[in-house]
Protein backbone atom coordinates (compact mmCIF):
# COMPACT_ATOMS: atom_id res chain seq x y z
CA UNK A 1 0.00 0.00 0.00
CA UNK A 2 1.73 3.20 -1.07
CA UNK A 3 1.10 6.52 0.57
CA UNK A 4 1.81 9.95 -0.80
CA UNK A 5 3.23 11.08 2.54
CA UNK A 6 4.36 9.30 5.69
CA UNK A 7 1.62 8.96 8.34
CA UNK A 8 1.76 11.91 10.66
CA UNK A 9 0.20 10.65 13.86
CA UNK A 10 0.32 7.37 15.72
CA UNK A 11 -3.35 6.78 14.90
CA UNK A 12 -2.63 6.59 11.17
CA UNK A 13 0.11 4.01 11.48
CA UNK A 14 -0.74 0.30 11.38
CA UNK A 15 -0.82 -1.52 14.71
CA UNK A 16 2.14 -3.75 15.43
CA UNK A 17 5.45 -3.92 13.69
CA UNK A 18 4.95 -4.72 10.03
CA UNK A 19 7.38 -6.78 7.98
CA UNK A 20 8.16 -9.04 10.90
CA UNK A 21 8.30 -12.77 10.20
CA UNK A 22 5.77 -14.13 7.76
CA UNK A 23 3.06 -12.19 6.05
CA UNK A 24 2.07 -8.60 6.56
CA UNK A 25 0.28 -9.24 9.84
CA UNK A 26 2.30 -7.59 12.53
CA UNK A 27 2.51 -8.69 16.12
CA UNK A 28 1.26 -6.81 19.16
CA UNK A 29 2.80 -7.25 22.60
CA UNK A 30 0.98 -9.67 24.88
CA UNK A 31 1.10 -7.15 27.73
CA UNK A 32 -0.71 -4.53 25.66
CA UNK A 33 -3.43 -7.02 24.78
CA UNK A 34 -3.66 -8.24 28.38
CA UNK A 35 -4.19 -4.72 29.76
CA UNK A 36 -6.76 -3.86 27.09
CA UNK A 37 -8.65 -7.10 27.63
CA UNK A 38 -8.53 -6.64 31.40
CA UNK A 39 -10.17 -3.23 30.98
CA UNK A 40 -12.81 -4.72 28.67
CA UNK A 41 -13.72 -7.31 31.31
CA UNK A 42 -13.80 -4.70 34.08
CA UNK A 43 -15.97 -2.42 31.95
CA UNK A 44 -18.57 -5.11 31.45
CA UNK A 45 -18.36 -6.44 34.98
CA UNK A 46 -19.46 -3.12 36.44
CA UNK A 47 -22.57 -3.17 34.23
CA UNK A 48 -23.90 -6.69 34.63
CA UNK A 49 -25.83 -8.43 37.36
CA UNK A 50 -24.85 -12.04 36.76
CA UNK A 51 -21.98 -14.21 35.58
CA UNK A 52 -23.80 -15.54 32.53
CA UNK A 53 -24.58 -12.03 31.37
CA UNK A 54 -20.89 -11.12 31.64
CA UNK A 55 -20.02 -14.17 29.55
CA UNK A 56 -22.65 -13.20 26.98
CA UNK A 57 -21.25 -9.68 26.72
CA UNK A 58 -17.71 -10.99 26.23
CA UNK A 59 -19.00 -13.39 23.58
CA UNK A 60 -20.76 -10.62 21.69
CA UNK A 61 -17.56 -8.57 21.87
CA UNK A 62 -15.73 -11.44 20.18
CA UNK A 63 -18.48 -12.06 17.64
CA UNK A 64 -17.61 -9.03 15.56
CA UNK A 65 -13.96 -10.07 15.56
CA UNK A 66 -14.94 -13.50 14.24
CA UNK A 67 -16.94 -12.12 11.32
CA UNK A 68 -14.10 -9.85 10.25
CA UNK A 69 -11.38 -12.45 10.72
CA UNK A 70 -13.23 -14.83 8.41
CA UNK A 71 -13.46 -12.21 5.65
CA UNK A 72 -9.86 -11.13 6.09
CA UNK A 73 -8.36 -14.61 6.04
CA UNK A 74 -10.47 -15.71 3.09
CA UNK A 75 -9.39 -12.61 1.18
CA UNK A 76 -5.71 -12.96 2.03
CA UNK A 77 -5.63 -16.66 1.17
CA UNK A 78 -7.24 -15.83 -2.21
CA UNK A 79 -9.85 -18.49 -1.65
CA UNK A 80 -12.28 -18.68 -4.52
CA UNK A 81 -14.47 -21.32 -2.92
CA UNK A 82 -16.00 -21.15 0.50
CA UNK A 83 -16.12 -24.01 2.96
CA UNK A 84 -19.35 -25.97 2.97
CA UNK A 85 -18.37 -29.03 4.99
CA UNK A 86 -18.40 -29.15 8.76
CA UNK A 87 -15.00 -30.74 9.30
CA UNK A 88 -13.39 -28.35 6.84
CA UNK A 89 -14.63 -25.23 8.56
CA UNK A 90 -13.61 -26.62 11.93
CA UNK A 91 -10.13 -27.36 10.61
CA UNK A 92 -10.01 -23.86 9.18
CA UNK A 93 -10.80 -22.42 12.60
CA UNK A 94 -8.46 -24.56 14.62
CA UNK A 95 -5.50 -24.00 12.32
CA UNK A 96 -5.81 -20.84 10.16
CA UNK A 97 -7.84 -18.64 12.48
CA UNK A 98 -5.85 -19.68 15.54
CA UNK A 99 -2.52 -19.18 13.76
CA UNK A 100 -3.38 -15.71 12.56
CA UNK A 101 -4.79 -14.57 15.89
CA UNK A 102 -2.55 -16.33 18.40
CA UNK A 103 0.50 -17.38 16.42
CA UNK A 104 -0.04 -21.11 16.88
CA UNK A 105 -2.61 -23.74 15.91
CA UNK A 106 -5.20 -24.90 18.45
CA UNK A 107 -3.98 -27.83 20.46
CA UNK A 108 -6.68 -30.26 19.49
CA UNK A 109 -10.01 -30.65 17.76
CA UNK A 110 -12.25 -33.39 19.10
CA UNK A 111 -15.67 -34.76 18.44
CA UNK A 112 -17.91 -35.53 21.36
CA UNK A 113 -18.77 -39.18 21.88
CA UNK A 114 -22.13 -38.64 23.53
CA UNK A 115 -23.56 -36.04 21.19
CA UNK A 116 -23.16 -36.10 17.46
CA UNK A 117 -23.62 -32.34 17.16
CA UNK A 118 -20.89 -31.33 19.62
CA UNK A 119 -17.25 -30.65 18.87
CA UNK A 120 -14.50 -29.39 21.13
CA UNK A 121 -11.55 -27.16 20.35
CA UNK A 122 -8.91 -27.30 23.07
CA UNK A 123 -6.31 -24.64 23.81
CA UNK A 124 -3.92 -25.21 26.67
CA UNK A 125 -2.78 -21.61 26.96
CA UNK A 126 -5.39 -19.13 25.76
CA UNK A 127 -4.06 -15.60 25.93
CA UNK A 128 -7.27 -14.13 27.31
CA UNK A 129 -6.80 -15.96 30.58
CA UNK A 130 -3.01 -16.09 30.94
CA UNK A 131 -2.98 -13.51 33.72
CA UNK A 132 -6.48 -13.95 35.06
CA UNK A 133 -7.30 -15.52 38.42
CA UNK A 134 -11.04 -15.93 38.75
CA UNK A 135 -12.08 -15.33 42.38
CA UNK A 136 -14.05 -18.03 44.17
CA UNK A 137 -17.33 -16.13 44.17
CA UNK A 138 -17.38 -16.05 40.37
CA UNK A 139 -16.84 -19.81 40.23
CA UNK A 140 -17.82 -20.90 36.75
CA UNK A 141 -16.81 -17.83 34.81
CA UNK A 142 -14.41 -18.39 31.98
CA UNK A 143 -12.51 -15.35 30.81
CA UNK A 144 -12.13 -17.06 27.42
CA UNK A 145 -15.75 -16.28 26.54
CA UNK A 146 -14.25 -13.70 24.15
CA UNK A 147 -12.60 -16.46 22.13
CA UNK A 148 -15.80 -18.49 22.01
CA UNK A 149 -17.44 -15.35 20.59
CA UNK A 150 -14.75 -15.24 17.90
CA UNK A 151 -15.42 -18.88 16.99
CA UNK A 152 -19.17 -18.24 16.89
CA UNK A 153 -18.62 -15.24 14.62
CA UNK A 154 -16.50 -17.24 12.18
CA UNK A 155 -19.05 -20.07 12.06
CA UNK A 156 -22.00 -17.73 11.65
CA UNK A 157 -20.25 -15.85 8.87
CA UNK A 158 -19.50 -19.11 7.08
CA UNK A 159 -23.13 -20.19 7.31
CA UNK A 160 -22.92 -22.71 10.16
CA UNK A 161 -25.12 -21.65 13.06
CA UNK A 162 -23.68 -22.88 16.31
CA UNK A 163 -23.64 -22.16 20.00
CA UNK A 164 -20.11 -21.91 21.38
CA UNK A 165 -19.25 -21.89 25.07
CA UNK A 166 -15.93 -21.76 26.89
CA UNK A 167 -15.09 -24.04 29.79
CA UNK A 168 -12.05 -24.29 32.05
CA UNK A 169 -11.12 -27.89 32.53
CA UNK A 170 -8.37 -29.00 34.88
CA UNK A 171 -5.28 -30.34 33.17
CA UNK A 172 -4.34 -33.91 34.07
CA UNK A 173 -0.82 -34.82 35.16
CA UNK A 174 1.43 -35.27 32.18
CA UNK A 175 -1.24 -34.27 29.71
CA UNK A 176 0.60 -31.23 28.42
CA UNK A 177 4.30 -31.63 27.89
CA UNK A 178 5.31 -28.45 26.08
CA UNK A 179 7.18 -25.84 28.15
CA UNK A 180 4.90 -22.98 29.28
CA UNK A 181 4.78 -19.95 27.03
CA UNK A 182 5.37 -17.63 30.00
CA UNK A 183 8.61 -18.77 31.63
CA UNK A 184 8.25 -16.81 34.84
CA UNK A 185 4.72 -17.99 35.56
CA UNK A 186 3.95 -21.47 36.91
CA UNK A 187 2.40 -23.94 34.41
CA UNK A 188 -1.33 -23.47 34.00
CA UNK A 189 -3.71 -25.64 35.96
CA UNK A 190 -6.60 -25.39 33.51
CA UNK A 191 -7.00 -25.62 29.81
CA UNK A 192 -9.75 -23.92 27.84
CA UNK A 193 -12.22 -26.17 26.03
CA UNK A 194 -14.52 -24.49 23.51
CA UNK A 195 -17.66 -26.52 23.07
CA UNK A 196 -19.26 -26.01 19.67
CA UNK A 197 -22.84 -27.18 19.37
CA UNK A 198 -24.22 -27.01 15.85
CA UNK A 199 -27.90 -26.53 15.10
CA UNK A 200 -29.92 -29.36 13.62
CA UNK A 201 -30.24 -27.81 10.15
CA UNK A 202 -26.47 -27.59 9.81
CA UNK A 203 -26.03 -31.24 10.68
CA UNK A 204 -28.82 -32.30 8.35
CA UNK A 205 -27.28 -30.26 5.53
CA UNK A 206 -23.87 -31.78 6.16
CA UNK A 207 -25.31 -35.28 6.16
CA UNK A 208 -27.08 -34.53 2.88
CA UNK A 209 -23.82 -33.32 1.33
CA UNK A 210 -22.16 -36.51 2.46
CA UNK A 211 -24.28 -38.56 0.08
CA UNK B 1 27.13 -6.78 66.43
CA UNK B 2 27.70 -10.50 66.67
CA UNK B 3 24.35 -11.42 68.20
CA UNK B 4 22.76 -14.59 66.95
CA UNK B 5 19.66 -14.33 64.79
CA UNK B 6 16.42 -13.90 66.68
CA UNK B 7 14.82 -16.88 64.93
CA UNK B 8 14.43 -20.03 66.98
CA UNK B 9 15.85 -23.23 65.56
CA UNK B 10 13.08 -25.83 65.20
CA UNK B 11 13.61 -29.01 67.20
CA UNK B 12 15.35 -31.67 65.17
CA UNK B 13 16.71 -29.13 62.71
CA UNK B 14 20.53 -29.34 62.48
CA UNK B 15 22.05 -26.21 63.97
CA UNK B 16 23.79 -23.95 61.48
CA UNK B 17 26.18 -21.14 62.31
CA UNK B 18 24.37 -17.82 62.35
CA UNK B 19 26.79 -16.43 59.78
CA UNK B 20 26.07 -19.27 57.35
CA UNK B 21 22.31 -18.88 57.41
CA UNK B 22 20.98 -17.54 54.18
CA UNK B 23 17.30 -17.70 53.48
CA UNK B 24 14.63 -15.11 52.83
CA UNK B 25 12.24 -14.70 55.73
CA UNK B 26 9.27 -12.51 54.83
CA UNK B 27 7.85 -10.56 51.95
CA UNK B 28 5.47 -7.67 52.39
CA UNK B 29 4.05 -5.20 49.92
CA UNK B 30 2.85 -1.74 50.91
CA UNK B 31 0.67 0.38 48.64
CA UNK B 32 1.19 4.08 48.04
CA UNK B 33 -1.03 5.15 50.93
CA UNK B 34 0.83 3.01 53.43
CA UNK B 35 -1.66 0.15 53.65
CA UNK B 36 -0.39 -3.39 53.57
CA UNK B 37 -1.57 -5.28 50.50
CA UNK B 38 0.34 -8.50 50.79
CA UNK B 39 2.45 -10.39 53.28
CA UNK B 40 3.75 -13.93 53.34
CA UNK B 41 6.50 -15.99 54.90
CA UNK B 42 9.18 -17.10 52.48
CA UNK B 43 11.01 -19.77 54.42
CA UNK B 44 10.77 -22.28 57.24
CA UNK B 45 12.65 -20.12 59.75
CA UNK B 46 10.41 -17.09 59.29
CA UNK B 47 8.93 -16.04 62.65
CA UNK B 48 5.15 -16.11 62.85
CA UNK B 49 3.62 -12.65 63.17
CA UNK B 50 -0.08 -11.89 63.56
CA UNK B 51 -2.02 -10.01 60.87
CA UNK B 52 -2.57 -6.88 62.99
CA UNK B 53 1.16 -6.76 63.71
CA UNK B 54 1.75 -6.95 59.99
CA UNK B 55 -0.53 -4.00 59.33
CA UNK B 56 1.35 -1.99 61.95
CA UNK B 57 4.73 -2.99 60.51
CA UNK B 58 3.60 -2.04 57.01
CA UNK B 59 2.39 1.43 57.89
CA UNK B 60 5.36 2.09 60.20
CA UNK B 61 7.74 1.18 57.42
CA UNK B 62 5.87 3.44 55.03
CA UNK B 63 6.29 6.41 57.37
CA UNK B 64 9.95 5.62 58.07
CA UNK B 65 10.59 5.45 54.35
CA UNK B 66 9.03 8.85 53.80
CA UNK B 67 10.93 10.41 56.73
CA UNK B 68 14.23 8.90 55.57
CA UNK B 69 13.79 10.55 52.17
CA UNK B 70 13.43 13.94 53.88
CA UNK B 71 16.20 13.34 56.42
CA UNK B 72 18.78 12.31 53.83
CA UNK B 73 21.57 14.91 53.79
CA UNK B 74 22.27 14.43 50.08
CA UNK B 75 19.55 14.82 47.51
CA UNK B 76 20.55 13.17 44.24
CA UNK B 77 19.84 15.14 41.09
CA UNK B 78 17.73 13.19 38.63
CA UNK B 79 16.80 9.59 39.21
CA UNK B 80 19.84 7.34 39.13
CA UNK B 81 18.00 4.17 40.05
CA UNK B 82 16.40 2.66 36.91
CA UNK B 83 14.04 0.49 38.89
CA UNK B 84 12.33 2.95 41.17
CA UNK B 85 12.46 6.19 43.13
CA UNK B 86 15.82 7.24 44.44
CA UNK B 87 15.25 8.47 47.95
CA UNK B 88 14.03 6.53 50.93
CA UNK B 89 15.15 3.33 52.59
CA UNK B 90 16.85 0.79 50.34
CA UNK B 91 18.48 -1.52 52.83
CA UNK B 92 18.61 -1.96 56.60
CA UNK B 93 21.31 -4.28 57.92
CA UNK B 94 21.25 -5.55 61.46
CA UNK B 95 22.99 -8.31 63.36
CA UNK B 96 20.53 -11.04 62.61
CA UNK B 97 18.47 -9.68 59.78
CA UNK B 98 18.70 -7.69 56.59
CA UNK B 99 15.78 -5.78 55.08
CA UNK B 100 15.66 -4.78 51.43
CA UNK B 101 13.14 -2.44 49.88
CA UNK B 102 12.23 -1.60 46.30
CA UNK B 103 10.02 1.40 45.74
CA UNK B 104 8.37 1.72 42.35
CA UNK B 105 7.51 4.95 40.58
CA UNK B 106 3.89 4.53 41.60
CA UNK B 107 4.77 4.39 45.29
CA UNK B 108 4.27 0.66 45.82
CA UNK B 109 7.00 -0.70 48.09
CA UNK B 110 8.21 -4.29 47.93
CA UNK B 111 10.02 -5.23 51.15
CA UNK B 112 11.84 -8.43 51.83
CA UNK B 113 13.50 -9.51 55.08
CA UNK B 114 16.13 -12.20 55.13
CA UNK B 115 18.94 -13.73 57.10
CA UNK B 116 22.20 -11.79 56.87
CA UNK B 117 24.17 -13.46 54.10
CA UNK B 118 21.33 -14.14 51.67
CA UNK B 119 22.47 -13.31 48.14
CA UNK B 120 20.48 -11.71 45.32
CA UNK B 121 17.82 -9.98 47.39
CA UNK B 122 17.49 -7.05 45.01
CA UNK B 123 17.22 -9.46 42.10
CA UNK B 124 14.45 -11.30 43.92
CA UNK B 125 12.67 -8.01 44.57
CA UNK B 126 12.80 -7.03 40.92
CA UNK B 127 11.41 -10.40 39.84
CA UNK B 128 8.61 -10.09 42.38
CA UNK B 129 7.87 -6.65 40.92
CA UNK B 130 7.60 -8.24 37.47
CA UNK B 131 5.29 -10.93 38.87
CA UNK B 132 3.15 -8.23 40.51
CA UNK B 133 2.80 -6.36 37.25
CA UNK B 134 1.92 -9.59 35.42
CA UNK B 135 -0.35 -11.45 37.81
CA UNK B 136 -2.00 -8.67 39.77
CA UNK B 137 -2.14 -5.69 37.41
CA UNK B 138 -3.29 -7.65 34.37
CA UNK B 139 -5.96 -9.50 36.31
CA UNK B 140 -9.37 -7.86 35.69
CA UNK B 141 -10.61 -9.04 39.06
CA UNK B 142 -7.88 -7.34 41.07
CA UNK B 143 -8.72 -3.90 42.46
CA UNK B 144 -5.77 -1.53 42.62
CA UNK B 145 -4.37 -0.76 46.08
CA UNK B 146 -6.47 -3.55 47.61
CA UNK B 147 -5.03 -6.68 49.26
CA UNK B 148 -3.71 -9.11 46.67
CA UNK B 149 -5.71 -12.34 46.74
CA UNK B 150 -4.90 -13.66 43.29
CA UNK B 151 -3.85 -17.34 43.31
CA UNK B 152 -1.65 -16.83 40.29
CA UNK B 153 0.54 -14.33 42.17
CA UNK B 154 0.92 -16.67 45.14
CA UNK B 155 1.86 -19.68 43.05
CA UNK B 156 4.16 -17.58 40.88
CA UNK B 157 6.05 -16.36 43.98
CA UNK B 158 6.25 -19.99 45.17
CA UNK B 159 7.79 -20.98 41.86
CA UNK B 160 10.21 -18.05 42.05
CA UNK B 161 11.37 -19.11 45.52
CA UNK B 162 11.95 -22.65 44.31
CA UNK B 163 14.03 -21.35 41.43
CA UNK B 164 16.18 -19.25 43.74
CA UNK B 165 16.53 -22.11 46.21
CA UNK B 166 17.64 -24.68 43.66
CA UNK B 167 19.96 -22.34 41.89
CA UNK B 168 21.90 -21.35 44.98
CA UNK B 169 23.93 -18.27 44.12
CA UNK B 170 22.64 -17.06 40.79
CA UNK B 171 25.32 -16.37 38.19
CA UNK B 172 24.91 -12.74 37.11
Amino acid sequence: MSRSQTPSSILDRPIGRSGRGSGSEGMVSLSAFAYLYSELVQYHQSRVASISELERRLESAGYGVGLRVLELLAYRARETKRETRLMNILHFISSNVWKSLFGKAADSLERSIDHADEFMIVDYEPITSTFVSVPADLGQLSADAYISGIIAGVLEGAGFTARVTAHSVAVEEGEYTKPPAMPNLPPRKDKAVFLVKFSREVLARDAALER
Amino acid sequence: AGTKGNTATPIGHPTIQATQRMAPLHLFIVNKSGGLIHHRPLGPRAPRIGTNEWLRIGSTFHSLHAIAAEASPVRLPGNKNPYGADDGIEKIEAGGIVLCCLQTRTGVKFVITAEPSTPDLDLMLREIYVLYSDCALKDPFYELEMPIRTDLFTSAVDALLERFDSRGTKVR
